[in-house]
C-alpha cells in the first residue's frame, strides 16, 4: 500500500460528475434493456429486415416438444439460453426482469426514465467538458508522448498487478478514461440521437455516418456492452489498487501516493 | 425475532427481485415519475428549436426492400367499417370539424382529386424497428385550409374506426393528436396509397396519417374524423392520445 503524502487529485466537479454519470449509466443501461426487450434483435442497415434477414443478434423463444426454449442467435450461430435470455422465470422475455427497470414489462416507463437520464448525462457531460477544458483537467486525461513511451512498461506493471500510485493518472488510466469520455459516451449520445425521427430531420448526415438507423441502434447496444466491460475492469482495478485509497480519492479528492521519487 | 426474520426475508426478496427495488419510484402518481416525465417538455422544445420546418430524410425506390409491417390494429371489426371494405370505401367520408369555419365531408374521390405528395420514408415503431415504404396522400395542411381553422385552433385530433381495446365502458377507439406545427409540415399527409397501391386494410385503409418526424404510434390509421381543438383535456384521459394516456410521450420525436 502507498505510504507517501496525500495529494488532492480529483476536484469537486470531477467527483460530482463522476457519481452523476455512475447513477445515470446504471439507469440508462437497465432501462435500455427494457426498451431492447420490445424488439430484441439487432440489425445492420436503414431498416429492420422482416422479409429478409439483416439481423446480427436476436433473442427469441420457441416451443420444442411442449417445452419453451430461450434462443440467442449471434451472427447465425444459435445458443440455447433458457432461464436467462429468451425465457426467464417461466416468462417469454429477452432480458430477465432482474436486469430491467422497471422489472415488469413497461416500454413506456423504460423510455421515460431512459430519456430523463440521457438528458442528465448530456448536460453534466457538457458542463464537465467546458469546465475541464478551462481548468486544465482535460489535458490530464490525454496521454502525452512520454506517457505513450511508458506504455509497454505500464502494461507489464499492470499485468504483474504492480500499481503505481501517482499524483497524476498513469497512461492506461488516461487511455481508459479518455476512451469512455471522448469515444464511448459521445458515441452513445450520437447513436441514440440517430434513432430519433425528430433529430433525423435536424442532422440527417448522422444517419449516413452510422449507416442507417438500425445500424446506429446496433452500435448503441454494442457500445453499452463495451461500457459494461469498462465497468468490470474499473471495479477490478479499484479492488486491486487499494479500495480505501481509491474510494477516498473519488469521494473526497484526497489520494495517498507512493513514497520515494515516483510522482 | 419476528422482526429479524421479516428483515431477512425482506432482504432475500429484495435480492431475488432484482430491479423491483425501483418499481415503486415509477408508480403512476409518484413524484419521481413526474420528474422523469419532465424530460418530454425539454425534448420537444429542443427538437422544435433544432428542426424548425426541416424535412425527415427521404429514400429511394431501391431502399424499399419489403412490405410495410402492420402493427397495432390490423383489421377493424366494426360493422360500419366492414361494410365500407365491401364497397371499396365508396361511402367513406372524412369529416373535418371542430374549430373550423367551413366543416368538410370529403369522399375518397374528393381527396384523391386534390394535389398529392409522394414520399419514401422510414417508419419507426416505438418498439425499435424501422421499415421503409412509399406513401402517397394529400397534405393535411391543404385539407385543413379547406376547412378554414379558427384562430383559436391549436391541435388536430384524429378519430379512428379501430377499436384498440375493449374495457368496462365499451370499446375504446384509437385517437391521436398533433399540434398545428406538425399538421402544416409539408410531409404531414393523409395517405391513401402505399408502395404504389391503394392503402391496404392492415395499414389503415382508406386513410391514415403520416407524421414523418415522429414515431409510428402518432400516425393514426383508419381515420374518419379530424377535429380541430384548442385543448386536449377533454380527449381520453387528457394526454391527447391513446398511447400518451398509457404513459408514452405525446411528443414522439424520440
Amino acid at each position: 500500500m502507498p505510504q507517501g503524502p496525500l495529494v488532492y487529485r480529483q476536484r469537486l466537479l470531477t467527483r460530482i460528475t463522476h457519481w452523476v454519470w455512475a447513477v445515470s449509466l446504471f439507469f440508462l443501461m437497465l432501462t435500455g434493456l427494457q426498451i431492447f426487450n420490445a424488439f430484441p434483435s439487432l440489425h445492420i442497415g436503414l431498416e429492420s429486415g422482416f422479409d429478409y434477414d439483416n439481423a446480427i443478434f436476436a433473442i427469441t423463444a420457441r416451443e420444442v416438444e411442449g417445452e419453451m426454449q430461450g434462443i440467442t442467435r449471434i451472427l447465425g450461430a444459435e445458443f440455447e439460453t433458457t432461464g436467462i435470455l429468451g425465457i426467464s422465470d417461466g416468462e417469454v422475455r429477452a432480458i430477465p426482469a432482474a436486469l430491467t427497470i422497471p422489472s415488469k414489462t413497461s416500454l413506456a416507463t423504460g423510455r421515460m426514465i431512459h430519456f430523463f437520464f440521457a438528458w442528465v448525462l448530456v448536460i453534466t457531460l457538457a458542463v464537465w467538458l467546458i469546465a475541464s477544458a478551462l481548468n486544465g483537467h482535460l489535458r490530464q486525461l490525454i496521454p502525452t508522448l512520454a506517457d505513450l513511451r511508458a506504455l509497454p512498461q505500464d502494461l507489464k506493471d499492470h499485468a504483474r498487478l504492480r500499481f503505481h500510485h501517482g499524483a497524476s493518472y498513469n497512461v492506461l488510466q488516461k487511455l481508459a478514461y479518455a476512451s469512455v469520455l471522448f469515444v464511448a459516451l459521445p458515441l452513445m449520445i450520437l447513436t441514440g440521437l440517430s434513432m430519433s425521427p425528430g433529430f433525423n430531420a435536424a442532422a440527417p448526415w448522422l444517419l449516413d455516418l452510422f449507416g442507417g438507423r438500425q445500424t446506429a441502434r446496433t452500435i448503441h447496444f454494442l457500445t453499452m456492452v463495451a461500457l459494461i466491460g469498462f465497468f468490470v475492469v474499473h471495479m477490478a482495478m479499484i479492488l486491486l489498487a487499494g479500495p480505501l485509497n481509491e474510494m477516498r480519492s473519488i469521494l473526497t479528492g484526497w489520494y495517498r501516493t507512493d513514497g520515494g521519487n515516483h510522482d | 425475532m419476528i422482526d429479524r426474520r421479516k428483515l431477512l426475508l425482506g432482504g432475500a426478496a429484495l435480492a431475488l427481485s432484482g430491479c423491483k427495488v425501483f418499481d415503486s419510484a415509477t408508480a403512476k402518481d409518484s413524484a419521481l415519475r413526474q420528474l422523469f416525465a419532465s424530460h418530454e417538455g425539454l425534448t420537444k422544445a429542443t427538437q422544435r428549436a433544432l428542426i424548425g420546418d426541416r424535412l425527415a430524410p427521404e429514400f429511394t425506390e431501391a431502399d424499399i426492400r419489403q412490405g410495410q409491417r402492420p402493427n397495432g390494429s390490423t383489421d377493424p371489426t366494426s360493422a360500419a367499417y366492414r361494410q365500407m371494405t365491401e364497397t371499396a370505401f365508396r361511402d367513406y367520408r372524412l369529416t373535418v370539424t371542430g374549430l373550423v369555419d367551413a366543416p368538410q365531408s370529403l369522399s375518397l374521390a374528393d381527396l384523391t382529386a386534390l394535389p398529392s405528395r409522394t414520399q419514401i420514408t422510414r417508419h419507426d415503431c416505438v418498439e425499435g424497428w424501422s421499415c421503409i415504404a412509399k406513401w402517397q396522400g394529400v397534405p393535411l395542411g391543404d385539407v385543413l385550409t379547406l376547412a378554414q381553422p379558427k384562430l383559436t385552433a391549436r391541435y388536430a385530433v384524429f378519430h379512428c374506426f379501430d377499436a384498440i381495446e375493449r374495457n368496462l365502458s365499451g370499446e375504446v377507439f384509437y385517437y391521436e393528436s398533433i399540434d398545428l406545427i406538425d399538421a402544416y409540415h409539408p410531409q404531414t399527409i393523409l395517405a391513401y396509397a402505399m408502395n404504389g397501391s391503394p392503402l391496404p386494410v392492415a395499414n389503415g385503409a382508406p386513410l391514415r396519417l403520416r407524421v414523418e418526424r415522429q414515431l409510428g404510434y402518432k400516425m393514426a390509421k383508419y381515420v374518419h374524423t379530424i377535429e380541430l381543438t384548442d385543448t386536449l383535456a377533454a380527449l381520453g384521459s387528457g394526454k391527447g392520445s391513446y398511447w400518451a394516456d398509457r404513459g408514452y410521450e405525446w411528443y414522439a420525436g424520440i
